[in-house]
């Protein structure tokens, strides 16, 4: 593995591991740039991994605090973790669950399709579905996604079992095992999948994509990555001109120090990534790094999100196997007659017992809800991903009231309901009751949304710098030479999972530097 | 503490704790193992064996199940001053409203007493520790039908993970057979 110095102002320093930082790092090292990869947390691998929840949960999680604000149900059940992200190489990467859908075309023009929604503020991707399409494509080879190049579906397990008969019998046509990064069968010198029913856990299968053990050792195998793990960046830096010029960080044993570089790319999540751009105000920049058009932080979008489980007379075991072994795409349509605007899925999800039991009812306690617990073996669950719409006011800033251990402002994160979100969480909730009420449920239960596992738009994308934080490419309007490689660049949500445009857009980022440094233009 | 305010550092420093000592609980008489208890006096280790109870009371678990979220209490409560006092507090607190002391009362009055105090530090404390000791006991687990760990079986992929049968098989196209 290589080691630059901190001196060499030719590497590009990219900040976060996961979809987008660890994708973009393995894409330039193998275009012959060099990379210094900071990542927060520390370096596990699949032998590390343990199937346990609360092992894995303190093991992996991003458990830094922060607060909350807002009228969203999370603030109340958990008011200090807004989030369910990673701290650890490979970022979510290693906890996501490996759904891979495209965004749809109409998806890319929120603003003209759903119109003026009251309260959103919706605007136009300045890039559209046929730009990303070739991208799209590279980024399924990449990840080996089920149901593209070849690639079988997966087997269902037993939770898609109820899926399947339930949506069908309550009228859904497109129910499958869906478009996973999981190997159905052994690609990429990684196994096929093992039914482990632990993807949230870290695979230790290693079917599941993740940075941590495919782009980042490729990248390493070039010898331009230097990665460096437990490197907490606290600020970037820049010169009089406004461009980048390197990245306070502290490392493994606290010692603060600078790693120069001639581009810079923030990819740390939609809480921190907003937050290191806000932490990194100068008088040259007074409201932030690349914040003159105030939209840093801004426009934090979430999923709306929800999960409906049922019990029923005879086992289920939804615990067994793959954690989002189906979908139902039907709702995912542009449909504007349902009383919202966006579309959304049902993906199966499962809990072990410890998390159902926190999860399931948040705060509950008493015979009701062990009466439910107790039916654990009998129990199916499905999970609601679908659009939200941006609200200016729904924002991640800096807690003037707390600081961390190096003395920088806590993030804040306040989130509203829109009536949008509501709507359509409430109609999910029902149609998904009318899935499991299908097939004999004996009881469903509608479930508030987790701490948020999908984060974006906290430095969207913009055709006018007016109205955003990044141009097309991810690159800043304000500073040439800094990137968003993440999801807080996407200008609205979609209603699908974000990884699989993330890792698309790290991509043809890569692409964008390459070029652009060819022409000397960065 | 404000309401709910699980998933703190204490109910995660308990998930490690219950990890360590899962298996290794020991349960003799009421004597015996409130004997061991280092923080809590017998009857505040008795009082919170019929609390924790009452919190998540499932029929199938054992008293022992909930004699080492207790002991998990008391540990915290060693370590940690400030929960030994909500602890104390909370126990004297329940005894001193009521009438008779709370181990005395009939399950439905343990119930409604604590419905009282559902919004207190002291309930807020033993509920968040519970919620994570209890569930993560692999005794537990056994007794309420989950399976834990797959890792060393291989995965479910040859042990059930398509095995239920109440339904139709989904068609192929939908659902392709295992490599």
């Amino acid at each position: 593995m290589a080691r630059f110095d901190f001196k060499d102002d030719s590497v590009v320093v990219i900040i976060g591991s996961g979809a987008g930082g660890g994708t973009l790092a393995n894409e330039l090292c193998q275009k012959g740039f060099k990379v210094v990869l900071l990542e927060a947390g520390k370096r596990q691998s699949p032998a590390t991994f343990r199937n346990d929840e609360w092992f894995a949960f303190n093991q992996l999680a991003w458990l830094d605090k922060r607060t909350t604000s807002g009228n969203w149900q999370i603030a109340k059940d958990f008011p200090n973790l807004p989030a369910w992200t990673c701290k650890t190489v490979g970022g979510t990467t290693v906890h996501w669950a490996g759904a891979s859908l495209r965004f749809q075309e109409h998806e890319f023009k929120a603003r003209t399709t759903y119109s003026n929604v009251t309260g959103a503020n919706l605007l136009d991707w300045p890039l559209t579905l046929a730009e990303l399409e070739p991208y799209y494509a590279k980024a399924e080879f990449k990840m080996g996604v089920t149901r593209t190049n070849d690639i079988p579906g997966l087997p269902g397990n037993n939770n898609f079992k109820v899926m399947y008969n339930g949506a069908t019998r309550a009228g859904y046509k497109t129910v499958h095992t869906g478009r996973m990064a999981i190997n159905s069968r052994p690609r990429d010198d990684r196994s096929s999948c093992w039914q482990l029913g632990f993807c949230f856990q870290g695979c230790k299968s290693g079917a599941k994509w993740s940075t941590l053990y495919t782009e980042i050792p490729k990248a390493e195998a070039t010898g331009n990555l230097d990665l460096r793990p437990e490197s907490r960046a606290l600020q970037i830096q820049h010169d009089k001109q406004g461009r980048a010029t390197g990245v306070l960080y502290a490392d493994k044993d606290g010692k603060q120090v600078v790693q120069k570089a001639r581009i810079v790319s923030v990819a740390c999540n939609s809480i921190e990534s907003p937050r290191l751009l806000l932490n990194s105000s100068s008088s040259s920049f007074p409201q932030g790094l690349a914040n003159s058009s105030g939209q840093v932080g801004k426009n934090y979008m979430r999923h709306t999100t929800g999960s409906v489980y049922a019990t029923f007379a005879k086992p289920v075991y939804m615990n067994r196997g793959t954690v989002m072994a189906g979908i139902v795409a039907d709702e995912s349509e542009l449909n504007l007659k349902r009383g919202f605007a966006g579309g959304f899925e049902f993906e199966t999800i499962s809990l072990g017992l410890p998390f159902a039991a926190a999860f399931l009812k948040p705060g509950a306690w008493g015979r009701d809800y062990t009466r439910l617990l107790d039916q654990y073996p009998n129990m199916a669950g499905m999970w609601i991903v679908g659009e939200d719409m941006p609200q200016e006011t729904n924002a991640i800033t800096l807690n003037p009231a707390e600081k961390d251990e190096w003395g920088l402002p806590i993030p804040n994160v306040h989130y509203d309901d829109h009536p949008n979100d509501l709507a359509m969480r409430n109609y999910a909730f029902k149609r998904g009751a009318d899935i499991y009420n299908a097939v004999g449920a004996t009881q469903t239960i509608a479930v508030p949304p987790y701490p948020s596992t999908h984060n974006m738009g906290t430095c969207r994308m913009s055709e006018r710098p007016r109205d955003g934080v990044c141009n097309k490419w991810g690159q800043t309007h304000d500073v040439k030479n800094l990137f968003i490689s993440d999801g807080s660049q996407f200008t609205t949500s979609g209603g699908e999972n974000p990884t699989l445009t993330i890792v698309t857009l790290a991509i043809r980022q890569a692409d964008h530097i390459a070029r652009e440094s060819a022409k000397k233009n960065l | 503490m404000k309401r709910r305010e699980f998933l703190q550092k204490s109910a995660i420093a308990v998930a490690g704790a219950a990890v360590a000592v899962s298996g290794v609980a020991v349960i003799g008489t009421a004597a015996e193992w409130t004997a061991g208890l280092k923080t809590l006096n017998p009857h505040e280790g008795e009082t919170l064996l019929k609390v924790t109870r009452q919190i998540f009371p499932h029929d199938r678990l054992d008293d022992s199940d909930y004699i080492k979220v207790v002991q998990d209490l008391d540990a915290e409560g060693t370590t940690t001053p400030a929960t030994a006092k909500v602890l104390h507090d909370g126990i004297a607190n329940l005894d001193q409203s009521t009438n008779s002391k709370f181990i005395t009362m009939s399950g439905d009055d343990q119930v409604a007493a604590l419905k009282k105090i559902e919004d207190s530090q002291f309930f807020q404390k033993v509920h968040s520790v519970e919620l994570v000791s209890l569930y993560n006991n692999h005794a537990v687990w056994k007794k309420l039908g989950y399976q834990g760990a797959s890792y060393p079986i291989g995965g479910y992929l040859h042990h059930g993970f398509n095995d239920l049968n109440w339904l139709p098989e989904p068609p192929e196209s939908a659902s392709p057979k295992p490599a």
